[in-house]
């Protein structure tokens, strides 16, 4: 049968057969639903929480997807084909968000999945698409997910994740004989910051003087606040996501916390710093893999942020929103380089891939597949330094791309 | 640990109490007088900090939206009880249950169409900031404020109840309807009043609360929780059990919080499964009415 095909394929074209296929041109035309199964759309899945406490940031990374999308099909599409990205909830819960994800690649055929916000999602997320060798670009952090026993050679992150993170914000914020206390949020996410903060710690010389883990989603945290207030701590490091960020800086700022330690958190996020007024951030330091001040420096956040601007109203792009738009965009730059999305090709494109979309050169570390990326320190500005409503932070620092800041390849578990 | 600190850790237990019972009460007033278990409940609440952020946003004054937030919901509620619980009385009590379960989730999707899904800023009113130095620690101003506003309006319903023939009236219609409209009171114009007090102080909660909490559509979810803890500990519908339950799941949180934090809020439901098991009707619970 293969030789037929092939035998059918190398026979040279003769006048008729030459017709014949000019005749089945002009009938493809013709036959509109034939063009568009050759030149089949690129579905790409999106597993976000919509709804819930991290509705803001799943929004913002919609948004942005989808901007990314916008921008492909505006230039033709990718490989001669357009682009569909497929939004679906995933209720910050794992189990619905594997639920989606399998229906995403059984009942709709995605050709790829971008995704997830929450560590313990994501990996949910990672099981669906490895058990399935299913293209995935995670976009949440976690360190879990790039360890061996979570590798999946499908699976790219685009994310930063937490050692980087911690490592880089601890670098200019934490002092030897530092004094810091954690306040952290009981779940995957808290703990592998917490993890990362103290590794940094050990290095700096900084020391521990009280942990204490929160219920994730705690409405209240005033009886937390007299244990932190009693250690005698001068950096407060806040391990926790979404509007949790937000609410325990609020009312450790009312217990006056802020008046004896300084408070840092590993992610400062854009989104909870304008969900409170700005005094309460004031001050507050914490890493970010996007802010789009970045634009006075780096020409790509500057094309990234005016293209976000012209799709949305003159807003701009937030942190959490950029991960929607760079896991996006890098996929697509593969799935062109690869000429298809023929998974194997694409991985090999991804793995060669240099891009620089939105804040500087990024590229996939060879045995993880983490994206090696700048890390920024940021730090909340008062209310009388911003210059519009949107200048909410100084960058402190951008850390360039280093394999310096990450676990090395064996330590996770990889021969080399 | 010192001395000072288990002090500092108890206060902030009983100030939590008094937060958690402001969260209950418009729960508990609505099921003791009337029977009817609100599960608009946490939606109502969020509501009320939305409407706050309203008038004030108008005004540009906390204290307005402390007053007009509260009676725009309690009027608010008044038409929902009007118009879609009414119709419900005399059947079976899971149907006002269901009624206002799905009108939660309405609510919520209502507030995010008009506001949005991401959190907006409350600020602590000026007048009211800082802290406050107690002897053993310092204690946020506002909540302290929170604290009398929960005594004052414990001692209100309480004067209303228990000392003016409004009040009487109420008792008696809760305790026996059909007497009550054998004698010639119309107990529609009363229900739909308690009703009303009931949400309005709910919405009042939910403007207090926003100072500390920040607003967002979400921010019922939680509240829902505990105000049903709280209000199940005490007895479904009595408000002195609302009042204890609340100190009592306060100072168990922020007791846990000290020595195990990560269970601050498991604490709670552990709670009240321990009361449930030794008093099937709560603290101060009488066999529920009606049912």
């Amino acid at each position: 049968m293969t030789n037929e095909i092939e035998k059918l394929a190398l026979r040279p074209i003769g006048r008729r057969a030459a017709l014949i296929g000019l005749a089945g041109v002009a009938g493809t035309l013709s036959m509109p639903w034939i063009a568009r199964a050759q030149a089949e759309t690129i579905r790409i899945g999106f597993p976000t929480p919509l709804t819930g406490p991290f509705a803001a940031e799943a929004n913002d990374q919609v948004r942005s997807a989808q901007l990314a999308v916008k921008l492909a099909n505006d230039k033709g599409g990718i490989a001669g084909r357009k682009v569909e990205l497929l939004v679906r909830d995933d209720k910050l819960n794992a189990g619905e968000a594997a639920t989606r994800t399998l229906e995403l690649i059984e009942k709709d055929k995605v050709h790829a999945v971008v995704g997830a916000l929450s560590s313990a999602v994501q990996l949910a997320v990672n099981e669906v698409t490895r058990a399935r060798s299913m293209l995935y670009i995670s976009i949440s952090q976690s360190d879990t997910i790039n360890e061996i026993k979570d590798f999946s050679p499908y699976t790219f992150h685009e994310a930063l994740n937490p050692t980087m993170t911690t490592a880089v914000v601890a670098k200019h914020s934490f002092k030897k004989g530092s004094k810091v206390a954690y306040l952290v949020a009981d779940y995957a996410y808290g703990h592998e910051m917490l993890r990362g903060f103290k590794r940094a710690a050990k290095e700096i010389g900084a020391q521990t003087v009280s942990e204490i883990l929160h219920p994730f989603g705690a409405a209240d945290y005033s009886t937390f606040i007299p244990t932190i207030l009693a250690s005698g701590a001068d950096i407060l490091c806040i391990c926790n996501f979404g509007r949790d960020q937000a609410n325990s800086i609020k009312q450790a700022v009312d217990f006056g916390v802020k008046d004896q330690m300084k408070i840092v958190v590993p992610v400062l996020l854009h989104n909870q710093r304008l969900a409170v007024d700005p005094e309460v951030f004031e001050g507050v330091t914490g890493g970010a893999n996007y802010y789009w001040g970045l634009e006075e420096t780096v020409p790509s956040a500057k094309a990234f942020n005016d293209a976000f601007r012209a799709m949305y109203k003159g807003t701009i792009p937030t942190d959490y929103g950029a991960y929607g738009y760079t896991g996006v965009a890098s996929l697509l730059m593969a799935i062109e380089k690869a000429g298809g999305t023929e998974p194997q090709k694409v991985i090999a494109a991804l793995e060669a891939l240099k891009y620089d979309i939105a804040k500087g050169e990024q590229s996939y570390r060879k045995c993880d597949h983490q994206s090696m990326q700048s890390v920024l320190v940021l730090e909340s500005k008062a209310k009388k330094a911003m210059k519009s409503d949107a200048d909410l932070f100084k960058i402190v620092a951008a850390e360039p791309a280093s394999e310096s800041v990450l676990r090395t390849c064996s330590e996770l578990g990889f021969k080399s | 640990m010192t001395v000072q600190l288990i002090a500092m850790q108890l206060f902030s237990g009983l100030a939590l109490g008094a937060v958690l019972i402001m969260v209950a009460l418009g729960l508990s007033i609505i099921f003791g007088m009337l029977g009817i278990v609100n599960f608009a409940h946490g939606a109502l609440f969020m509501v009320g900090a939305y409407a706050g952020l309203y008038v004030a946003g108008l005004t540009g004054s906390f204290w307005w939206a402390l007053l007009i937030a509260p009676v725009m919901i309690g009027l608010f509620g008044m038409l929902i009880e009007r118009f879609l619980i009414r119709p419900l009385y005399g059947r079976s009590p899971d149907d006002p249950l269901l009624l206002t379960f799905g009108l939660g989730y309405v609510l919520v999707e209502a507030v995010r169409i008009f506001f949005g899904t991401d959190g907006i800023p409350f600020s602590t009113p000026g007048a009211l900031r800082g802290v406050v130095n107690l002897g053993i620690g310092f204690f946020p101003l506002y909540r302290l404020f929170v604290i009398g506003v929960v005594v004052a309006v414990l001692l209100l319903l309480w004067i209303g109840l228990e000392k003016t023939k409004f009040g009487l009236i109420v008792r008696a219609g809760s305790a026996d309807p059909l007497i009550m409209r054998v004698l010639g009171v119309d107990i529609s114009r009363l229900w739909l009043v308690v009703f009303g007090i009931g949400v309005g102080i709910t919405a009042l909660g939910g403007v207090l609360a926003a100072p500390m909490r920040n607003v967002s559509p979400e921010m019922g979810t939680l509240v829902l929780a505990e105000a049903f803890v709280v209000t199940v500990i005490g007895g479904m519908g009595s408000l002195p059990g609302a009042v204890i339950a609340g100190l009592i799941v306060g100072v168990s949180v922020s007791m846990t919080s000290l020595f195990a934090p990560e269970m601050a809020t498991i604490v709670m439901f552990a709670l009240m499964a321990l009361i449930l098991l030794v008093r099937p009707n709560g603290l101060y619970g009488r066999a529920a009415p009606g049912l």
